[in-house]
């Protein structure tokens, strides 16, 4: 093993060179780029061996993508925001044909305006194709997760492609110390993928052919059913990695929640800053906790239920807005709650859209805003905005 | 009641215990690769670390900014840096455009790239320390004469006027992530580290 410091894009650049990818079609786009730089590289100086497919959009990226995947390679690409909203189409695909891609995402706000900064819409508008979704609070992270990933969406109950999260500019372009497994470590973890099924001219076969109303049900059913299996599959691979190379991941992860009167629910960078926060309140007494959620898709809808039931509050965070709704981890984890006799007052704060930093004090805004709902005994206004600059409005 | 950002208070770093850099310089100039180099040096003294540009578009000769945060604990927070303990400028002329001192902490220092007596300058806050980078960078052949790569000599600087990142570190650090002329900026690390002045 060895520790670098380096950029997030490296960092998932180089978990999925770990991975040994046989295709990587990529089209650049900030705050992505480095990703599809490090893996030219890489294969120039004879460190991976793997055809890159320079396209000329991020839906021919796609396209790439799902033929070689059915061709029997293992694939990986990278994008972020537009390039995400362009390739929609065929993401739906990928993951209708069962085909087992992962992709790096440098996580970026959707236009107009035109941003590059952190958020979240860009993979959680993209929530229904069918992919799995994980999220990164760290450079190692996003590594780690790469490497995890494949495992999870190569395995035979699941075969479904998965995104992975690293957010804009605070992880994609910020240095970090990372521990590099050894690649023998990671080819025993990760064996070369063996597809059952793939396009082969000696042995012809199509793939997501015409499905008529006889049929298409039941492959939607298929579909969903193996992102069912998925909740297992992470939790043994997560075990596995554990096991491996010592870092421990779970779905959603607490902090000082036991006794919490508050738990504060975030994705993505802002969960470090989010326990700094609680450790500050922490000593002033305060019964706070925060949990993390790694994987959104599947939603872990019983382990957020399991963690969190005991508190009076549960504030969550969206980085990600739907206009009209409120922000789309509110709405699954109140749902999560809906048939539970007994739950906590559950609320919603949009924080951190286009790159606005998320700072300590937010998160201690926050909980004076959970206290109130506390003393009053009721919410008067479940979605919230952090950090408004009213003299904009 | 929605949360506005006039109300908005800093959270003070000092209650974290850890040391946050900012640099000063011109796109171009390397200021993301100092700070990049600074914090492989921590790292390589056991500190956690991250080093990060100013977010967004870069354009050559334009002001930016690079950032560096080291701790002897693991590093949670992921927000900017907005008190740093410490300000490196690389490019004096930005004084006038750019309040290098903002946000700084009462008792913070400021390392410039002149060949002026610290006293000249007059921040109002912060000890200043100087080293004329740019003639050093010549001396070593590092960039142009009208474009000198003063980005390593500046370090050298760092660690003599705060001291908490020794030079053999530094100079480890730039062998190992200049991409040509590593001896050349080694040297010119250790010359400026020398010739540092202090208030």
């Amino acid at each position: 093993m060895t520790k670098l410091t380096i950029r997030g894009n490296m960092a998932t650049a180089l978990g999925a060179k770990l991975c040994r990818p046989d295709v990587i079609p990529a089209y650049p786009i900030t705050p992505s780029t480095l990703f599809p730089e490090k893996i030219s590289e890489y294969i120039a100086d004879g460190e991976l061996d793997a055809e890159m497919i320079r396209v000329e959009s991020e839906h021919s990226a796609m396209s790439a993508c799902i033929g070689a995947s059915a061709a029997g390679a293992r694939v990986c690409t990278a994008s972020a925001s537009q390039g995400i909203a362009l390739m929609s189409e065929m993401l739906f695909i990928a993951a209708g044909m069962r085909l087992p891609i992962v992709m790096a995402v440098g996580n970026r706000a959707l236009s107009a305006p035109i941003n590059i900064w952190c958020d979240h819409q860009d993979t959680i508008s993209q929530r229904d194709t069918g992919w799995l979704q994980f999220y990164a609070e760290k450079n190692q992270e996003g590594l780690d997760l790469m490497i995890i990933a494949f495992k999870v969406c190569e395995d035979k109950r699941v075969l479904l492609p998965a995104m992975v999260g690293i957010d804009a500019f605070v992880l994609t372009h910020t240095i970090e110390a990372v521990d590099v497994p050894d690649q023998k470590l990671v080819d025993e973890f990760l064996p070369k993928y063996e597809p059952e099924l793939r396009l082969d001219p000696e042995k012809p076969m199509t793939f997501g052919s015409f499905g008529t109303p006889e049929f298409y049900q039941e492959f939607k059913y298929m579909q969903t059913e193996a992102m069912e299996k998925a909740r297992e599959v992470i939790d043994e691979v997560f075990a596995e990695f554990k096991k491996k190379f010592g870092r421990e991941y779970r779905k959603i992860t607490p902090y000082k929640c036991e006794d919490a009167d508050v738990i504060i629910l975030t994705m993505g960078s802002m969960s470090g800053t989010a326990r700094a926060a609680v450790n500050k309140m922490r000593e002033e007494g305060k019964k706070v906790g925060c949990c993390k959620l790694t994987v959104y898709r599947p939603f872990p809808a019983k382990e957020i239920v399991e963690l969190t039931k005991n508190a009076k509050v549960v504030a969550v965070l969206d980085r990600d807005i739907s206009p009209g709704f409120g922000g789309a981890l509110y709405g699954e984890v109140s749902a999560a709650f809906v048939n539970e006799e007994k739950h906590p007052f559950i609320t919603n704060y949009i924080i951190g859209l286009g790159g606005r930093d998320i700072l300590i004090e937010d998160f201690e805004w926050i909980y004076e805003r959970s206290m109130d709902v506390i003393k009053k005994g009721r919410v008067e206004k479940p979605v919230q905005w952090v950090n408004l600059n009213e003299e904009v409005l | 009641m929605e949360k506005t950002v006039k109300k908005r208070r800093i959270f003070l770093m000092e209650e974290i215990k850890m040391y946050e850099v900012r640099f000063h310089g011109r796109g171009g100039q390397g200021a993301v690769t100092a700070a990049t180099i600074l914090a492989d040096a921590a790292f390589h003294e056991g500190k956690d670390v991250q080093a990060f540009p100013m977010f967004g578009v870069e354009r050559r000769g334009a002001p930016v900014a690079a950032f560096m945060r080291m701790d002897t604990k693991p590093i949670d927070i992921k927000t900017q840096i907005y008190e740093p303990d410490c300000v490196v400028v690389l490019d004096p002329t930005l004084m006038s455009v750019v309040d290098v001192t903002k946000g700084l902490k009462e008792n913070g220092k400021i390392i410039i790239n002149s060949s002026k007596d610290p006293k000249e300058f007059n921040l109002g806050k912060g000890k200043v320390y100087t080293i004329d980078a740019t003639e050093i960078a010549i001396k070593h052949g590092l960039g142009t004469k009208t474009n000198p790569i003063v980005n390593t000599a500046i370090l050298g600087a760092y660690s003599k006027a705060v001291g908490n990142v020794k030079i053999e570190s530094i100079e480890e650090a730039i062998l190992q992530n200049a991409p040509r002329k590593k001896e050349e900026n080694r040297k010119a690390a250790v010359e400026a580290y020398e010739k540092t002045r202090g208030e």
